[in-house]
C-alpha cells in the first residue's frame, strides 16, 4: 500500500512530508533526552533485519498466495515508539531510493501512513494497554492482532484520503474505501498473528532480549502519553467527520459519487497571461490564422474544458513527439560528448 | 528466484553510485534538492495534461546519460516496481468517460487522458528516484542529510542500516535457500515455519548489534560518531541547480510542446 508520487498533489505531498519530518525530529529529540548508546547500532541492525525479513515469505493461509511482514508493530514492541518510528522511516527511505517504492514526494506520506499509526497509536494505546508484565501468549496474540489491524486500517484510510485530496483519481470515495479497507483488515490479521508469534517465540528462546529491550523502551514518561492522547483525539474527530460524511452519502452510494464528479466538471486550464499573449501573437503571425480548425461557435456551447479543440490536440501530439525526439537526441548528444572527453 | 535478483540489484545500484562522472561529482545536497523540486513540478501538472509533461524527461535523461548509467538497469526497475499507482489509475477510464479529445476522429475520454498522465508522472518520478541513488552514493546522501540539519541520531542509524543491510540480506538469503532445499511444494512455507525462521533471524540480528556495540565501545565510542566532512559547494553545483530549476519553471509555465507542435503544424500546412 505504498503511496506513489503520481497519485499525489504537491500540497498533500508537502503536508505529509512536513508531518513526517516533524515527527522524526521530535522522536530524535526524545531519544537524545534519555539516550542509551546501545540503541544506535541496535536500531540500524533492526532496520536491516526488517528488510531481510521481508525477503522471507510465507504462504498466506487459505489463499495460496504468499506474503511478508511489514514489521512496524514488531519494531515498536522491541524498541519502543520513538526508536521504532525512526527505524520505519529509515526502511522506507531505502525502499524509496533503491526499490523506487512510491518515490521521493510520496515518502513523506508513506512514513506517516506506515510509521505514525503503529508507533503512536497501535503500540502505546492498544498493545501496551493490553500487554503488561508477564502477559500470557494469548494476551500477546490478542493485543498484537488488534493493534496491528487498527494501525493498518488507519494507514489504509490515510492512503485513501491522501489520494482523494490530491484529486488525481476518479474513484468514488466509497468504492475506494471498499477496495482498500477489507484487504488491509485481512493483511492486518495475518501480520498481527505473525508479529505475536515472533514475540512469543523470541521470548521462549531468549527471554533476556525481550526483557532487555523492554528496559530500553521504557522511555516514554507520562507527559508524552498525554500528547499522544491529544493527537489521538484530533485524529478521532477528523476520521469521525470523514465517516459521517461517508455515511451521509451512503444512500445513493456509487451514483452519488459519480454525479458529484460530473456535476462539477473540473476546469484544469491555467489562466496564464503569458500563454495567452503568446497564443495571440501566434494567431497574428499565423500563416493559416484558424489553424485550430473552424469552430462554428462551438466555444459557447461547450464550456466543459477550454483547451479542447482538435487543432490544439493535434499540435499537442506533434509537439509531444517532437519534444521526446529532442530529449532522446539530447541524451545521445551527452553520451557522445562524454565518450569524446574520455578519449582525450 | 526473485530474491537473488532483488538483492543483486541493490548491490548493483551501489556499484553504479561509485562511478566518477560529472553528475556523480555534484554535491549530494544539490542533487537531492533539485530532484525534489523536479518531482514537485511534475506532480503539479493537472490531471489531463500529458504532452506538456514530455519536456520534463530532460532531467532523468540528463542524469542517465551524463551519469553513465545503463538505460536497461533503470528501465527494468521502473517497469517492475509499485503497481499501486497503476492499480488506482486504471479506474479513471472506467469512471471518467467524458469524451474531451477527438484526435483523428477517435474519441478519447478524460479517464484515459488522466490515466496516461498518471503513468507518465509515475515514470518521471520513479526513474528520478532511482537515478538519484545511482548517481549519488547512499553514504553521500546520508552526509547531505546530516548537513541539511536532519537529526544526527537518525542519520547515524540510517548509515548503520545501510551497512548491515547487505550482511543481513545475505543471512536471510541463506536461510531461504536452506528452507527451499528442505521443502516440497508449498510445504515448509507455512506461517509456523516462517515465524521460527524470522525469530531466529531476529535473535541473530540483535546478537550482532550487541557485538557491534561492544566493538564500537572498545574503539572509543561515546554516543557520537564523527564523520569526515567532505562536502563543499562548488561553482558548478550552484550553476547546475540554478539552470535546472529555471528550466523546470519555464517548462511548467510556458507550454513548449504546444508551441513547437503549433509551429510545426503550421509549417506542414
Amino acid at each position: 500500500m505504498h503511496m506513489a508520487d503520481a497519485l499525489l498533489s504537491p500540497a498533500v505531498g508537502g503536508a505529509m512530508w512536513a508531518g513526517s519530518l516533524g515527527t522524526i525530529i521530535y522522536c530524535a529529540k526524545k531519544l537524545r533526552e534519555k539516550m542509551d548508546d546501545k540503541l544506535i547500532p541496535l536500531m540500524g541492525v533492526l532496520g536491516a533485519f526488517i528488510f531481510a525479513g521481508q525477503m522471507i515469505n510465507f504462504t498466506i493461509p487459505m489463499t495460496g498466495s504468499s506474503g511478508h511482514i511489514g514489521g512496524g508493530m514488531l519494531l515498536a514492541i522491541l524498541v519502543g515508539p520513538y526508536a521504532a518510528f525512526l527505524v520505519i522511516a529509515s526502511v522506507l527511505i531505502i525502499q524509496a531510493l533503491f526499490f523506487a517504492d512510491g518515490g521521493l514526494l510520496a515518502l513523506g506520506a508513506n512514513i506517516w501512513n506506515l510509521g505514525i499509526y503503529p508507533a503512536f497509536i497501535g503500540y502505546p494505546l492498544i498493545y501496551r494497554f493490553i500487554v503488561r508484565q508477564n502477559a500470557s501468549p494469548q494476551r500477546i496474540t490478542f493485543a498484537a492482532i488488534l493493534s496491528v489491524a487498527v494501525g493498518l486500517q488507519l494507514g489504509a484510510l490515510s492512503v485513501v484520503l491522501e489520494t482523494k485530496l490530491s484529486g488525481i483519481t476518479e474513484l468514488p470515495l466509497s468504492t475506494f474505501l471498499v477496495l482498500m479497507q477489507p484487504i488491509h483488515l485481512a493483511i492486518g490479521l495475518i501480520e498481527g498473528f505473525a508479529t505475536a508469534g515472533i514475540v512469543i517465540y523470541v521470548r521462549t528462546l531468549r527471554p533476556d532480549i525481550v526483557d532487555d529491550l523492554e528496559g530500553v523502551k521504557s522511555l516514554s514518561p507520562g507527559a508524552s502519553l498525554k500528547k499522544v492522547l491529544v493527537a489521538m483525539a484530533v485524529l478521532a474527530v477528523i476520521t469521525g467527520g470523514v465517516f459521517s460524511w461517508f455515511a451521509s452519502t451512503r444512500p445513493d452510494g456509487l451514483e452519488w459519487s459519480i454525479e458529484k464528479i460530473y456535476g462539477k466538471p473540473e476546469v484544469p486550464q491555467r489562466a496564464n497571461q503569458i500563454t495567452e499573449n503568446l497564443s495571440k501573437f501566434q494567431e497574428k503571425t499565423a500563416i493559416l490564422p484558424d489553424y485550430s480548425l473552424p469552430s462554428k461557435g462551438e466555444e459557447d456551447t461547450k464550456p466543459s474544458w477550454p483547451a479542447v479543440d482538435p487543432g490544439t490536440s493535434l499540435s499537442g501530439l506533434i509537439g509531444g513527439i517532437m519534444v521526446l525526439t529532442l530529449v532522446v537526441l539530447f541524451g545521445i548528444g551527452i553520451k557522445v560528448l562524454r565518450k569524446h572527453k574520455e578519449k582525450m | 528466484m526473485t530474491f537473488d535478483l532483488e538483492f543483486f540489484n541493490l548491490g548493483y545500484l551501489d556499484t553504479l553510485s561509485n562511478k566518477d562522472t560529472l553528475v556523480h561529482r555534484i554535491d549530494p545536497r544539490i542533487k537531492i534538492i533539485v530532484s525534489f523540486i523536479f518531482i514537485l513540478f511534475v506532480v503539479s501538472f493537472q490531471k489531463y495534461q500529458i504532452s506538456s509533461l514530455m519536456p520534463f524527461f530532460l532531467y532523468p535523461v540528463f542524469l542517465l546519460t551524463a551519469g553513465d548509467i545503463p538505460f536497461k538497469a533503470i528501465a527494468k526497475k521502473v517497469i517492475v516496481v509499485s503497481p499501486f499507482a497503476l492499480f488506482i489509475g486504471i479506474f479513471n477510464p472506467i469512471f471518467d468517460t467524458n469524451v474531451i479529445l477527438t484526435p483523428f476522429g477517435i474519441p478519447v475520454s478524460g479517464g484515459w487522458l488522466s490515466f496516461f498522465s498518471i503513468i507518465i508522472k509515475f515514470v518521471l518520478t520513479v526513474s528520478t528516484a532511482i537515478l538519484l541513488i545511482a548517481v549519488t552514493s547512499f553514504p553521500g546522501i546520508c552526509e547531505a542529510l546530516e548537513r541539511m540539519k536532519v537529526p544526527k541520531i537518525f542519520v547515524i542509524q540510517l548509515l548503520f542500516l545501510y551497512r548491515y543491510l547487505f550482511v543481513l540480506l545475505d543471512e536471510a538469503l541463506r536461510m531461504v535457500r536452506a528452507r527451499e532445499a528442505r521443502s516440497f511444494g508449498s510445504r515448509g512455507k507455512e506461517i509456523r515455519t516462517f515465524i521460527r525462521l524470522i525469530s531466529v533471524l531476529l535473535i541473530r540480528s540483535v546478537e550482532r548489534a550487541e557485538r557491534i556495540y561492544r566493538a564500537m565501545l572498545s574503539r572509543g565510542f561515546r554516543g557520537e560518531i564523527r564523520v569526515l566532512r567532505r562536502l563543499h559547494l562548488r561553482y558548478f553545483d550552484i550553476v547546475f541547480a540554478a539552470v535546472s530549476i529555471t528550466m523546470f519553471y519555464i517548462l511548467r509555465n510556458y507550454d513548449a510542446v504546444d508551441l513547437i507542435g503549433a509551429t510545426l503544424n503550421r509549417l506542414l500546412r
